[in-house]
């Protein structure tokens, strides 16, 4: 437990010791929100669809989640180039620990800044149903961040360097956020389209944090609940295999 | 109680190797270490020492050979082994984004440092490598040899029955390199502690070290004190056996590319 909580206050305390860092990544989905938001309102409002900002405030808020995430599993990378690494490493402690102590850091900094953008989507005009569902809410963003942190991790433990970040970023985490429904509609896609949200986990997170905050959901609380339950688990599962397999 | 603890070895390795693809880092090598000794790994850059630390310490699994740390192997009982080191390594491995304090509280937790002496032992360690007013500083205002004083404090800080070091003086000035080996065989002898360290200090390795090993190309030419290296070589000093055993001295120049952008990397950080 100890060594879990260290990890976990580690990853905390760094986040909440820049500032500058959590400021600067409200910028872009304070973007999307505005830009998006108020931009494609009134096409929505046409299409009889009614608020877009009711629609695109849960994936905003589940983007920065995602990005956030991300990011924080991937500087495992700069552990590993300052050294740190090694330092836990040859420490007494089983692997999984050290690598759930990580994960759960990373998970509540990537919530955390989910929390963060949804004030900022209520400030915005975004409404939410019912005060009740909020910790549904709640449990859907940090199963979202534990899962993605733990896949930022597993991808961390197969890289050397930061060369590879571009790649991860450009062809997974920004496909993941697009082809998650964060944007647009689940219903009425091309076959293909369908199809290809339908696979990302992310899609999942999204409409049951939809449903839960706006009561409006495409596959039910239960659905969503199971999938990103199942991934989440096989992606700790995943990362802390490959984790293990680290050799300094 | 095992065999190599009963006759006083803390550390055996036999028939050790390590193959990099093609390249033996380690070749064949076999040696013992006393409890409670100091122990020098003496030899130039890319000879194979830090190849060694990390097999020792569990950091690399060997391709060949028997090893036994404290009467484990490294290999199958890692968590044993890990529980009787401290190390020093070669390159800076402090969380710099965090204070001193919260570098040892970190430490502490992960050795399981007993929460009833943590603060104690902390406060003590830090006094002695002169940090403690400077404990609430963040890691990355330290310079180079306030940031090796700290990971020896670290390493210090579960009283490990061995500790690793690898290259531990390398640019401290020798005022604080006297400071460190004073302290660490006072600790050698109050509590039995082993010293192994590497280093291509010949001075280093004669002054410090009960008995050492010299290493070239992988392989141990030569083990002894540095009397009995002198005596076997007809020589004065240290240097002149290393001379007379490997031919050359030790060579600066011959530093392979990691060791080259490492110095390169130290020289930006200590701007």
């Amino acid at each position: 437990m100890s060594t879990m909580y260290i990890l976990w206050l580690r990853q905390v305390k760094k986040y909440f010791r820049t500032p500058s860092r959590i400021i600067g990544s409200l910028g872009q989905p304070l973007l999307f929100l505005l830009v998006f938001g108020f931009g494609f309102a009134s096409i929505y409002q046409k299409a009889g669809q009614g608020d877009y900002i009711q629609f695109l405030a849960p994936g905003i808020i589940m983007m920065s989640v995602l990005f956030t995430a991300v990011f924080s599993g991937i500087d495992l990378i700069w552990d590993r180039q300052f050294g740190f690494l090694k330092e836990t490493m040859v420490a007494p402690v089983p692997r999984w620990q050290i690598m759930l102590g990580k994960t759960l850091g990373g998970a509540t900094v990537a919530s955390f800044q989910g929390i963060i953008v949804f004030v900022m989507s209520l400030i915005i005009g975004f409404k939410i149903d019912s005060l009740l569902m909020l910790p549904v809410a709640a449990l859907f963003v940090f199963l979202v961040a534990l899962l993605f942190t733990a896949l930022g991790i597993a991808i961390a433990s197969m890289l050397e360097d930061m060369q590879g970040f571009q790649l991860i970023m450009n062809f997974l985490v920004m496909p993941i956020f697009f082809l998650s429904g964060s944007l647009f509609p689940l219903q009425g896609l091309p076959q293909a389209l369908a199809v290809i949200t339908r696979l990302d986990p992310l899609t999942y997170g999204i409409d049951g944090l939809r449903q839960s905050l706006i009561g409006a959901g495409t596959f039910g609380l239960p659905l969503d609940l199971l999938v990103v339950v199942v991934i989440a688990s096989i992606l700790l599962g995943v990362g802390s295999y490959l984790f293990e397999r680290i050799q300094a | 109680m095992n065999l190599s603890r009963r006759n006083g070895n803390i550390i055996s390795v036999s028939g050790l190797t390590k193959k990099f693809k093609d390249f033996v880092a380690v070749d064949n090598i076999s040696f013992d270490v006393r409890e409670g000794e100091i122990f020098a790994f003496l030899g130039p850059n890319g000879a194979g020492k830090s190849t060694t630390i990390k097999m020792l310490t569990t950091l690399l699994r060997p391709t060949n050979g028997k090893l036994m740390i404290n009467g484990n192997d490294p290999v199958r009982n890692k968590d044993a082994v890990r529980k009787s080191f401290g190390i020093v390594f070669q390159d800076p491995s402090l969380d710099s984004d965090l204070t001193a304090l919260e570098n040892m509280q970190y430490h502490a937790v992960l050795f399981k440092v007993p929460k009833d002496v943590r603060e104690k032992r902390i406060e003590e360690l830090l006094r002695f490598v002169e940090l403690w007013e400077r404990r609430n500083d963040m890691v990355k205002t330290f310079s180079g040899g306030m940031k090796r004083r700290l990971e020896v404090a670290r390493g210090l800080l579960h009283r490990p029955r061995i500790m690793f070091l690898d290259e531990p003086t390398l640019g401290l000035d020798p005022q604080t390199r006297n400071h460190i080996w004073s302290y660490l065989k006072d600790i050698c002898e109050k509590e039995n502690m082993t010293v192994f360290f590497t280093t291509h200090y010949m001075a280093e390795a004669e002054k410090v070290a009960d008995r050492l090993a010299i290493i070239d190309h992988g392989k141990i030419v030569a083990i002894g004190s540095s009397a009995e290296l002198e005596n076997q070589t007809h020589t004065d000093s240290l240097e002149e056996a290393f001379i007379a055993i490997t031919g050359t001295t030790i060579r600066e120049e011959q530093a392979n590319g990691t060791d080259r952008m490492r110095s390169i990397q130290r020289m930006w950080r200590r701007r």
